[in-house]
C-alpha cells in the first residue's frame, strides 16, 4: 500500500513539475500576469509531494518490505537500523528518487523564501528548476521505478554492498547531492536572469547564498568521501583520481570559480557575462557528475545502474540541458551589458586569475577523466588514467592557484600598485622561503611538488590570516573571518598532502604471532589473531601491540571481514590518530607456514588534509551567515557598495 | 594602463578565457601521451608485444594452480591467462585484495620487464565477488558476466 501511494505522489510531483514550467512559461508572456502569483505554490507543493514519496519509500526500507523489488534487491531483515535507513539511497533508483527530493525542496526554498529578485525574474527562475526536475522524474518514472513490486516477495532480501554498510553512507550521497542541486538552483537563477535580461548585482546577491551553500556541501562532501575512501577501503590513500571523485571534484572546482566570480558580480559589478558562463559551467560539471556515476559507464562501488537504456536515457538527459544551457547563453550573452572595468593589478584581476587558472585545473581533469572512455568508443582502444596523469598535469597549476589565492585578498579592489602588494605578501614570501631552507636542509631528497606544496603551505597560511592584520577583531565583519579561515584551509589542507606525500613510511611484512615491526618511529607486535562474528559478518581479527619510544603502549585491531549477505571480503584497518600523524595498520591473509600479512603506514600529519576541508567548508558557513545578515539589512548594503 | 574601456576589457577576458581552455586542453593531452596506461589482455601480449618502460594495465583470469608466494610471505607470482592459450607472468609484492584468487578475474597495473614479466604495482580491488572488470565482461567471458548491481 504505502508502494503504490509512494508512487501516485510521484507522479502527481511529476505533473506539478511540468505544470510549474507551463505557468511560468506562460505568465512571463505578455498579458500572463495574472499567472505570476500561481508559480510560487506550485512548486511548493511539488516539494511536499516528492518528499512525501521520499518518505514513503524510507518507511519501506525501514520495514524491510520484500515485496518491493528495490527493497528486495538491496536490503536484508539482518542489517542494523542505520544501514536500512541509509540504504534507501544506497541504490540506483533511490538514490535518483533522493535527487529529485532534494531539487524539489531546494526550489520549493527558493519559492518560499526568495523576496530580494525581480518577481519575473523568480518566476523564470522556477520555470527553469521545473524543467530541470522534469527530466528526473521522466528518468524515475519511467526508467527507475523505485516503487516496482515484485511478486512473489522473496524470503530474503540480496543485502547492501558492505562497503556501503558505514556510517559514511548515511551522510556522503545526500551532502553530495545538496551540493549538485544547489549548483543547480544557481544555475536555474542564472537562467531566470538571462531570460528576464536581468544579469546584475541583485542576481548576484540572490544567487550567492546558494552557490555557497552548494559548495559548502561539496566540500564536505568531498573531504567525508576521501576520509571514507581512506579508511573504509583500507589502501592507505586519501585520493584515488577515480572517475567518480572527479566527478564530484569537477562541480567543487567549477563552484569554486562561480562563488569568486559571484561576489564580483554582486560587490563590484562586474564579470557579468563572466558569471552567468560560471554558472552554466557549473551545472553541466554537475550533470556530468550525475552521468559519470549514475549511467553505470564506470564499474565502482558507486555505479549502481548497469542496465545500458538508464544510462543512454541519463545521456541524452545531459545532452539536452548542457545544449539547452549553452544554446541559451549563446543567444543571449548579448543582452547582457558590460559591466565596470577594473585595472589589472586589483582584487578582480587576482580573481579572473584564480577563475582561469581553476578552469584550467577543470579542463585536465575533465579531459583524464572522459579521455578513456571516448578513446574506447572511438577506437576501441582500452586505457585507463591515473595519478601520474593528474598529479604532473594539475599539481603544477594547482600550486600556481594557491599562489595567487594567497596573495588575492591583500590587493585592493579596481586598482593597486604592484610595489605596494609586494610588499604587504613580503612577509608570507620571507616565511616560505625559510620553510624552503628548512626542508632542503632536514629532508635531503624531497620531491619537487612535496617540497612546493610545504613551501606553499607556509606562505599561504601566513598570508591568508594577514587581511586581519591591524583590523579591529570584533568589528572584522563575519564573510571577511569566511574568507579567511577557508583561505587558511586551503594551506592547512596542502600541509597535510604533502606531508602525507614527503614522509608516509610504509612497511609490509609476513609476521609470526609475537614478532615485532617497525615502521617510522613505531614498534607493532603481532600479538594474537583471532576469529570473531559481527551480525553479517565473520572476520580474522588481529591483535597488534604499538609501541611509541618509551611511550606507553596501546592495542590496535585490524580485520578482515568476510560478509555472507552478498557474500564479500573487506579490510578494516585500524587507525590510530596522534597529534603529529595517524598509524595505519592493516591485517591480510595467513599465508602455509602460519604468518599474516601485515601491512603498516606511519602518516606524519596526514590528518591536516581533512581538518583543512572542515575549515574551508567552516570558512563558507561563516560567510553564508555573514552575507545574509548583512542583506536583511539594506542599508548596509548600500554603505558597502 | 590607463582607463580601460568596458568592451575592450571584455575582450581580453574573452582572449584569456579561451587560452585557459586551449591552454588546460594541451596540457592535458601532454599528459595523456606519458600517462594513459592502456590495458593489455594475454592475446594482445602474444599478438602486439609488451611496451616496456610505461605503465599498462593487463587483465584476464588468474589460472588455476599457479599462485606460487615467495619465502618473503608477501611476494606472489601467479600466470594470467584469457580464453586464448597466451597467458602474462605477474608478480606482486603487497597484501592482494580481497577476493584475489585463482579462476576469478584480475586486472592490474604496473610495467612489463624484458623477459615478458609483469611487475604489478597494484592489483585493482574488486568491490564484490560478482564485479567484473569492464574491459573483461565485454570480452564475453563466459564464467562471470554478472555486474555489480
Amino acid at each position: 500500500m504505502i508502494a503504490e501511494a509512494g508512487l501516485a505522489t510521484l507522479w502527481i510531483a511529476g505533473a506539478l513539475s511540468l505544470l510549474q514550467l507551463f505557468l511560468g512559461a506562460s505568465a512571463l508572456r505578455p498579458g500572463g500576469e495574472a499567472l505570476m502569483r500561481t508559480v510560487r505554490p506550485v512548486a511548493a507543493a511539488q516539494a511536499a509531494l516528492v518528499a512525501i514519496a521520499f518518505l514513503a519509500l524510507i518507511q519501506l526500507f525501514l520495514r524491510t518490505d520484500l515485496s518491493v523489488a528495490l527493497v528486495a534487491a538491496n536490503s536484508h531483515s539482518a542489517k542494523p537500523w542505520l544501514f536500512k535507513f541509509a540504504g534507501t539511497w544506497g541504490n540506483h533508483e533511490g538514490s535518483m528518487l533522493l535527487w529529485v527530493t532534494i531539487l524539489g525542496l531546494a526550489g520549493g526554498a527558493v519559492a518560499l523564501l526568495e523576496r530580494s529578485i525581480n518577481e519575473r525574474t523568480l518566476i523564470a527562475t522556477l520555470a527553469a528548476q521545473a524543467a530541470i526536475g522534469l527530466g528526473f522524474y521522466a528518468f524515475l518514472l519511467f526508467a527507475s521505478n523505485p516503487f516496482e513490486r515484485l511478486s512473489p516477495a522473496p524470503a530474503q532480501g540480496q543485502g547492501l554492498n558492505p562497503l556501503l554498510q558505514d556510517l559514511g553512507l548515511a551522510f556522503h550521497p545526500p551532502t553530495l547531492y545538496i551540493g549538485y542541486v544547489g549548483i543547480s538552483v544557481a544555475f536555474s537563477f542564472a537562467v531566470g536572469a538571462l531570460i528576464t535580461r536581468d544579469v546584475g548585482p541583485a542576481f548576484a546577491r540572490a544567487m550567492r547564498p546558494w552557490v555557497l551553500g552548494a559548495w559548502i556541501f561539496l566540500t564536505l562532501g568531498i573531504t567525508a568521501g576521501s576520509y571514507w575512501a581512506y579508511y573504509e577501503l583500507g589502501w592507505g590513500g586519501w585520493w584515488f583520481w577515480d572517475p567518480v571523485e572527479n566527478a564530484s571534484l569537477m562541480p567543487w572546482l567549477a563552484a569554486t570559480a562561480l562563488l569568486h566570480s559571484v561576489t564580483v558580480l554582486a560587490t563590484r559589478d562586474s564579470l557579468r557575462a563572466w558569471t552567468v558562463m560560471l554558472a552554466v559551467v557549473a551545472f553541466s560539471m554537475s550533470m556530468v557528475g550525475t552521468f559519470l556515476v549514475r549511467s553505470g559507464i564506470l564499474t565502482s562501488v558507486h555505479a549502481f545502474a548497469v542496465d545500458p537504456q538508464r544510462g543512454a536515457f541519463i545521456l541524452l538527459l545531459l545532452a539536452l540541458y548542457i545544449g539547452g544551457a549553452l544554446a541559451l547563453f549563446g543567444l543571449r550573452v548579448g543582452t547582457v551589458k558590460e559591466g565596470a572595468t577594473f585595472e589589472p593589478v586589483s582584487r578582480e584581476g587576482a580573481l579572473v586569475a584564480n577563475n582561469l587558472l581553476l578552469s584550467v585545473i577543470l579542463g585536465i581533469v575533465l579531459v583524464g577523466t572522459l579521455y578513456p572512455l571516448g578513446a574506447e568508443a572511438v577506437t576501441g582502444e582500452k586505457l585507463s588514467v591515473g595519478p601520474p596523469y593528474f598529479n604532473s598535469a594539475a599539481g603544477p597549476v594547482a600550486l600556481l592557484l594557491i599562489a595567487i589565492m594567497a596573495a588575492g585578498p591583500l590587493i585592493r579592489w579596481r586598482r593597486d600598485q604592484g610595489r605596494e602588494v609586494l610588499q604587504r605578501i613580503a612577509l608570507p614570501v620571507l616565511l616560505a622561503a625559510i620553510v624552503l631552507f628548512l626542508v632542503i636542509l632536514l629532508v635531503p631528497g624531497i620531491r619537487i611538488l612535496p617540497l612546493l606544496g610545504l613551501v606553499l603551505a607556509a606562505g599561504t597560511a601566513a598570508a591568508s590570516v594577514a587581511p586581519l592584520w591591524k583590523r579591529n577583531l570584533r568589528r572584522t565583519p563575519l564573510f571577511t573571518w569566511g574568507m579567511v579561515i577557508a583561505h587558511l584551509g586551503i594551506a592547512v589542507s596542502l600541509a597535510g598532502m604533502a606531508s602525507e606525500a614527503a614522509f608516509t613510511k610504509e612497511t609490509l611484512i609476513a609476521a609470526r604471532i609475537g614478532q615485532t615491526a617497525r615502521v617510522g618511529p613505531w614498534e607493532i607486535r603481532l600479538d594474537a589473531v583471532d576469529p570473531i562474528a559481527g551480525p553479517n559478518w565473520t572476520a580474522n581479527e588481529a591483535t597488534l601491540t604499538a609501541r611509541r619510544g618509551t611511550s606507553e603502549p596501546f592495542v590496535m585491531t585490524p580485520q578482515a571481514r568476510m560478509f555472507s549477505s552478498p557474500p564479500t571480503e573487506t579490510s578494516e584497518a585500524a587507525i590510530a590518530t596522534s597529534a603529529d600523524g595517524q598509524l595505519y595498520t592493516v591485517v591480510g591473509k595467513p599465508d602455509a607456514e602460519g604468518r599474516w600479512q601485515l601491512r603498516l603506514w606511519w602518516k606524519p600529519f596526514v590528518t591536516l588534509i581533512w581538518f583543512g576541508g572542515g575549515l574551508i567548508a567552516l570558512g563558507g558557513l561563516l560567510s553564508i551567515i555573514g552575507r545574509v545578515r548583512r542583506e536583511r539589512k539594506p542599508k548596509w548594503d548600500e554603505v558597502y557598495a | 594602463m590607463t582607463a580601460i574601456k568596458a568592451k575592450n576589457q571584455r575582450l581580453v577576458l574573452i582572449v584569456l578565457a579561451a587560452a585557459a581552455v586551449i591552454g588546460a586542453v594541451l596540457l592535458g593531452m601532454w599528459g595523456l601521451r606519458d600517462n594513459a596506461a592502456f590495458f593489455y589482455a594475454p592475446a594482445d601480449v602474444a599478438r602486439k608485444g609488451v611496451p616496456l618502460e610505461r605503465n599498462v594495465r593487463i587483465g584476464g583470469m588468474v589460472k588455476g594452480g599457479s599462485i606460487r608466494r615467495a619465502a618473503d610471505g608477501v611476494t606472489i607470482q601467479f600466470l594470467v591467462g584469457d580464453e586464448t592459450d597466451a597467458t602474462i607472468p605477474v608478480r606482486f609484492t603487497g597484501i592482494a585484495p580481497d577476493l584475489f584468487k585463482e579462476n576469478s578475474g584480475v586486472v592490474a597495473e604496473g610495467r612489463f620487464q624484458p623477459g615478458g614479466l609483469f611487475v604489478a604495482d597494484e592489483i585493482l580491488a574488486k568491490h564484490d565477488e560478482n564485479y567484473m572488470p569492464p574491459q573483461l565482461a565485454k570480452r564475453g567471458d563466459k564464467h562471470k558476466t554478472e555486474t555489480l548491481r
